[in-house]
């Protein structure tokens, strides 16, 4: 599509969502939308929902809520200016992916302070005693985190920082032993155990067959087997151990199709969801949860 | 055929757009069914004697909100309706929020005729960094790792928490999992070795990693919203009060993926149909 082309498309387009949002939202006595009523909340009520809770527009005492009406317009817009790209990359999306990135950096320093270094540092350094042995050995044990610390950032400076190698080669240390004995656990024997499943499977009763189990079991067992052959590449590949490892290769096919269609999936909940915010909250053309008394009413 | 190899791709994003949203708008539902991973998980939490201490682990951020808050929601209803005892935490910073949501619309809204109370009836531990090291601490000293609850009060001033020493005094362990950490990390560091029953809810990109867990290592699975959709269907079964819309966030979003996964096979035949077509004959093999 040429410029010229797009821009007679996309101003038309443009000016009648600009008319739409403009007569729902502003239009004394329409439908209205994107306003979010709040009420004041009980004396008991935690302290954390500032004094407000969310309410129907019908309830008694609720009133607009400036900041959380804006907080929906500010989501909805940030959402439309991302999906923009799926048109082309423009200016409205490289705004909204920068906001995304740096609220989120902020977000995770502020809870990686207050979460982190304030309960796990700076708590224990503010009540370290070094009155009997005991007391002496725990703050050691508390300063320990601070000098590794300290050591990692070393690398910062101009000079000296290998010495930043040593709490690193402590922290790989450490974690590898950690994970290590879990995944010959969890994944390594218990998965061979998990592996060890009957190929004729009995009845609840003990009686009769259960086929579908049987099945299942067998199909198991052999996809298992059949994977492993693929990856084992000290024998060739052909004849009776060829075909073998060709249907562990058809299992993978399989797996990887699951694994493509789950992730399909997971995106259209994800798409369903934004989309119905944006209908719901800030449109306000469905109200699945009830949020609003009928129209007319 | 040909004009479908130079089809512009935005078309095929405005038929997805036109998918998902048009049953979101005609709010169209369709009938799920729960399946035996899901039912496995609903019985466990059904069979457990009311007051029960099930730790619901909120291991995902507001980007998997859309598929894990239903499921979440519907599981704390749960719990909520069998009057278990929830201990609330994640292993993500910014699973926070999510958690004191959950608090507030479900606990202190939905159900605030119960009249539960923060401390007795739940706990929120809110967030500790560590990932997977947390849950190897808390396996054997909760207290190591939460001194207090989120709001700075001492577990052993709750009478929730000043029973618990770790998470062998719980009955039943919940991941609803984004990624790392999470589900598998539970599996690895407390169902596996402390032998505890676990269940968890997965997003759909992770589900494929539970299933080799099954069953001795998980007892059940909530795959995505798919997942969340059967649990919320079993639910309402058994409580006719949660068989509404209001509370069936993801069976409600069921329909916008039938249409789009409807779409994407049509898709994916046409695609075929036309490389088919448009193949020279006895070309390339």
């Amino acid at each position: 599509m040429t410029t010229a082309t797009s821009s007679r498309v996309w101003w038309p387009i443009c000016v009648l969502s600009a008319a739409f949002l403009l007569w729902r939202a502003a239009v004394p006595g329409g439908p209205g939308m994107a306003r979010v009523y709040v009420k004041p909340a009980p004396a008991e009520a935690d302290a954390s929902s500032a004094g407000w809770l969310a309410a129907r527009p019908d309830e008694s005492g609720a009133v607009v809520s400036p900041a959380r009406t804006a907080g929906v317009w500010v989501a909805a817009l940030l959402t439309l200016a991302i999906f923009s790209f799926l048109y082309k990359d423009n200016p409205a999306y490289r705004f909204a992916e920068a906001v995304m990135v740096g609220v989120s950096a902020a977000y995770f320093m502020v809870a990686g302070f207050w979460d982190g270094l304030v309960p796990k540092l700076f708590i224990p350094l503010s009540q370290m005693e070094w009155g009997t042995v005991g007391e002496v050995g725990r703050s050691l044990l508390t300063l320990t985190p601070l000098v590794l610390g300290m050591m990692l950032l070393w690398r910062l400076l101009p000079r000296g920082g290998w010495i930043a190698r040593w709490p690193l080669a402590f922290i790989v240390g450490t974690y590898a032993g950690i994970r290590l004995l879990s995944f010959l656990e969890a994944d390594f024997v218990s998965q061979i155990r998990n592996t060890i499943v009957p190929l004729v499977v009995r009845d609840t009763d003990g009686l009769g067959f259960d086929l579908w189990a049987s099945v299942r079991n067998g199909l198991m067992l052999g996809g298992v087997l059949s994977c492993l052959a693929y990856f084992f590449f000290s024998m060739d590949h052909r004849g009776w151990y060829g075909r073998v490892a060709r249907v562990g290769v058809w299992y993978l096919m399989i797996t990887f199709g699951a694994s493509f269609a789950f992730t399909v999936m997971g995106r259209i909940a994800l798409l369903a969801s934004r989309l119905e915010f944006l209908f719901d909250d800030w449109l306000w053309l469905i109200d699945p949860l009830g949020k609003r008394p009928p129209p007319g009413l | 055929m040909a004009w479908l190899q130079t089809l512009d791709r935005r078309w095929i994003f405005l038929a997805m757009l036109l998918a998902v949203a048009l049953p979101q708008l005609l709010q169209v539902r369709v009938p799920e069914k729960p399946t035996p991973l899901v039912l496995n998980v609903f019985r466990k939490i059904e069979e457990l004697p009311e007051g029960s201490r099930v730790l619901i682990s909120f291991d995902y951020s507001p980007s998997s909100e859309g598929e894990l808050a239903p499921m979440a929601a519907a599981l704390v209803r749960h719990c909520c309706e069998k009057r278990h005892r929830m201990v609330l935490m994640t292993l993500w910073p910014d699973g926070k929020p999510l958690v004191e949501r959950a608090i507030s619309r479900i606990i202190e809204g939905e159900y605030a005729a119960l009249g539960l109370q923060a401390g007795r009836d739940y706990v929120n531990l809110g967030y500790r960094p560590g990932k997977e090291v947390v849950i190897k601490t808390i396996a054997t000293s909760l207290r190591a790792e939460f001194p207090t609850d989120d709001a700075g009060t001492p577990l052993d001033d709750l009478p929730l928490t000043a029973e618990v020493t770790n998470l062998q005094d719980l009955d039943l362990l919940i991941s609803i999992s984004a990624g790392f950490p999470g589900l598998k990390e539970w599996v690895q560091y407390a169902s596996s070795p402390l032998k505890l029953p676990l269940a968890v809810g997965a997003t759909a990109v992770q589900a494929p990693q539970a299933y080799p867990y099954i069953p001795r290592q998980l007892l059940g699975i909530l795959a995505a919203v798919k997942g969340a959709a059967e649990y919320e269907v079993a639910l309402g079964e058994r409580y006719p009060n949660l068989a509404i819309p209001e509370r069936q966030d993801a069976v409600r979003r069921m329909a916008p993926q039938l249409w789009a996964h409807l779409l994407i096979i049509a898709l994916i035949v046409l695609g075929n149909v036309a490389a088919l077509v448009s193949r020279p004959r006895g070309g390339v093999r």
